[in-house]
């Protein structure tokens, strides 16, 4: 009995993971060939292989729309696999690195590199992993007490992420309004006018990362049941749930750096995908898929959909987002499971 | 002795107003100072940076930080949640929305006219949030609370996002009101928020008896004869008003409201009619404090007092957070 009820869950996981891949390719395939400048499917195919295409068709292919609609693949990638790997390793749906504080860090860290010192490119890319890594590790420390306790971490994540709120404020009323003005668009998250040197830290980032989280995912089955337990199934509990954290971390930093704190892609991911799988099982790859196909479908709403304004993607996401979280609010309090 | 305690710290503030009216880019005498103020002189550029700049920003500075301190004692008392605090729990993110949908929709630009629009931000949310909080098992627990709060901020702050992307003009105001500042504060700000100020602490210190009953839990209360739901309505009435208030005149200042009553209750120990009076007092004392010392880190420019409270109270905070027993209060 137990052994055919796996198996079907398994099944179902995988059956949703090939369906979300297909549509993550659907709306990269979409995000390339829509706009002012109409490309048709073929083209698009064309293009990518560099084979001749149309005149115009290059430029606004490899210049324009396949960096955007990489670095919102990449970057929901990111923070769909990011935010599930914190909401289980914590064992709360709410605690996703944007609602405490690991985001917040590699945002001053970018907002700091980018108007004070007024870099550029890779190095805000690296000042934003630096800076979530440094967040991360300053909470861990100060929410360790004989281990590192969920609800504790939480909170000092939430006290930490509220200072470096702060300071980017203060930042931000030290320039010039049109400067600060465009810095607020990548405070909301956005994958307009990428260029190359911002995506592809975060393409190898990605490549290195997400096979690495998968294999330490494995021990979240054993973590899932609590650290008692899990220590007594052999699991080496908080050396695992460190090396998870750090590389969710290091996902939260580049994707931020490259396309800002979309907001809420983290923090929906996981429980969206959770959902589609049932079960109660880890869905880190789920997840981070469906992070992937928010990011795609809030950046095509944004860009198209909204009337003759452009919105960044982190302002729809954000719309979408926050009657979603109240709802989860509520729901996880109801249940007992919001603490 | 707590009477002489009340003494003491009320001198401490004056001579931390005195300060805060002495020091800044350029520093005044305090003999100047008590001059200007005994017979103001229009022709004289001392006298004037008194009187018309640094009077009204240490009024509202006093105001303001009155305001959060007996805010954040009576929320973290109703609540029995030593993390209550205004900018914890998304009041300010309430207020800054309502702000920028007044300065952008409205075309409000002074902030004698979206302090009503803070006001209105500030109590939906927190009401918003102490339901989202309080939803299930145990009631308001520190962390449903806490994280009910970041997550409505979270939210808030897109929808505020949104808005300003489009309008440039209102982000430029915005951005100076969010980072928590008296800075460029009139007197006129400071008459406009008094009557809720007032009308909020009068609250406030109603609700000091029935506070240390709530204390108790809801039982003992009831058999105290208390009513314990228009007791609890009472204090969310005085924190709506001296939050809304307080944060519409001189922006989210987080922390203070979760330190000072902390530190009050140090002293007074969890009686609320002494802890009440303490942290009103305390808090301004703080809040001074951190604005001269923003005013002297920086010159001839100054660190808004929003930045200095958070990095004073974050340490506090995560100290709190660490502690082993967080419910109890």
């Amino acid at each position: 009995m137990v052994t055919t009820t796996r198996r079907r869950e398994t099944a179902r996981a995988r059956t949703v993971a090939v369906v979300l891949f297909v549509v993550v390719i659907a709306l990269f395939a979409l995000t390339l060939s829509y706009g002012d400048f109409q490309i048709s499917l073929p083209d698009v195919v064309r293009s990518l292989f560099g084979l001749p295409t149309p005149a115009g068709v290059d430029y606004v292919m490899h210049d324009l729309r396949l960096p955007r609609a990489s670095v919102a693949a990449l970057a929901g990638l990111a923070f769909g696999l990011a935010g599930a790997i914190f909401q289980q390793l914590l064992r709360n749906p709410l605690a996703s690195p944007d609602v405490i504080g690991v985001s917040q860090g590699a945002t001053t860290a970018g907002i700091l590199t980018s108007m004070v010192l007024g870099l550029d490119g890779g190095i805000v890319s690296a000042a934003g992993l630096i800076g979530a890594v440094l967040t991360a590790l300053t909470i861990y420390a100060l929410s360790w007490r004989k281990g590192v306790g969920g609800y504790r971490f939480i909170l000092v994540g939430i006290g930490i992420g509220t200072v470096l709120t702060s300071i980017t404020s203060f930042i931000l009323t030290r320039s010039d309004v049109k400067i600060a003005a465009e810095a607020m668009i990548w405070l909301t998250g956005s994958v307009n006018g990428r260029t190359w040197d911002q995506i592809i830290p975060l393409a190898v980032a990605v490549l290195i990362l997400v096979p690495l989280a998968m294999i330490l995912g494995r021990t979240l089955t054993g973590m899932q049941l609590g650290d008692d337990l899990a220590t007594a199934f052999g699991v080496h509990v908080q050396r695992s749930r460190f090396a998870l954290l750090i590389v969710a971390v290091c996902l939260t930093g580049m994707a931020t750096a490259a396309a800002g704190p979309i907001a809420f892609v983290a923090f929906m991911s996981g429980p969206i995908a959770a959902r589609l799988v049932g079960g109660g099982r880890p869905v880190l790859i789920q997840a981070a898929l469906v992070g992937s196909m928010l990011v795609l479908v809030s950046d095509f709403i944004g860009s198209h959909l909204l009337g003759s304004r452009q919105f960044p993607v982190g302002v729809v996401t954000g719309v979408i987002g926050a009657p979603y979280l109240l709802w989860l609010l509520a729901t996880a309090n109801r249940s007992g499971r919001g603490g | 002795m707590l009477a002489t305690g009340l003494v003491v710290i009320a001198a401490a503030l004056a001579g931390a107003a005195l300060l805060s009216l002495a020091i800044g880019a350029r520093d005044i005498s305090f003999g100047t100072v008590l001059h200007a103020l005994a017979n103001p002189d229009p022709n004289s550029t001392d006298s004037l940076i008194v009187t018309e700049s640094r009077l009204p920003r240490t009024i509202v500075g006093l105001l303001a930080g009155a305001a959060f301190g007996l805010a954040g004692a009576v929320i973290q008392g109703v609540t029995r949640n030593p993390l209550a605090d205004p900018g914890i729990l998304g009041v300010n993110a309430g207020a800054g929305l309502f702000i920028v949908i007044a300065i952008s929709f409205f075309g409000i630009t002074s902030l004698t006219g979206y302090v009503w629009f803070g006001f209105l931000g500030a109590a939906v949310t927190s009401v918003l949030v102490y339901t989202i909080g309080s939803i299930g098992r145990g009631g308001a627990t520190p962390v449903k609370l806490a994280l009910a709060g970041a997550a409505v901020t979270a939210a808030l702050i897109s929808f505020t996002t949104a808005v300003l992307i489009v309008d440039v003009d209102a982000y430029d105001q915005f951005r100076f009101w969010q980072v928590g500042s008296l800075a460029g504060r009139g007197i006129d700000i400071a008459l406009q928020g008094l009557p809720f100020l007032v009308a909020g602490a009068a609250l406030a210190f109603y609700s000091a008896r029935a506070l240390n009953a709530l204390a108790l839990g809801d039982d003992v209360a009831t058999s105290f004869g208390q009513n314990v739901i228009v007791a609890r309505l009472i204090a969310a009435g005085a924190v709506v008003l001296l939050c809304g208030a307080a944060t519409s005149m001189a922006g989210p200042l987080v922390f203070i409201g979760l330190v000072i009553p902390h530190i009050a209750r140090a002293i007074t120990g969890p009686d609320h009619r002494w802890l009440l009076p303490y942290s009103m007092l305390l808090a301004p004392l703080l809040l001074l404090v951190a604005d001269v010392i923003g005013r002297i880190v920086a010159r001839p420019g100054e660190v808004q007092v929003g930045i200095v409270t958070a990095i004073i109270g974050a340490p506090i905070f995560v100290a709190m957070a660490r502690r082993e027993k967080l419910a109890e209060l």
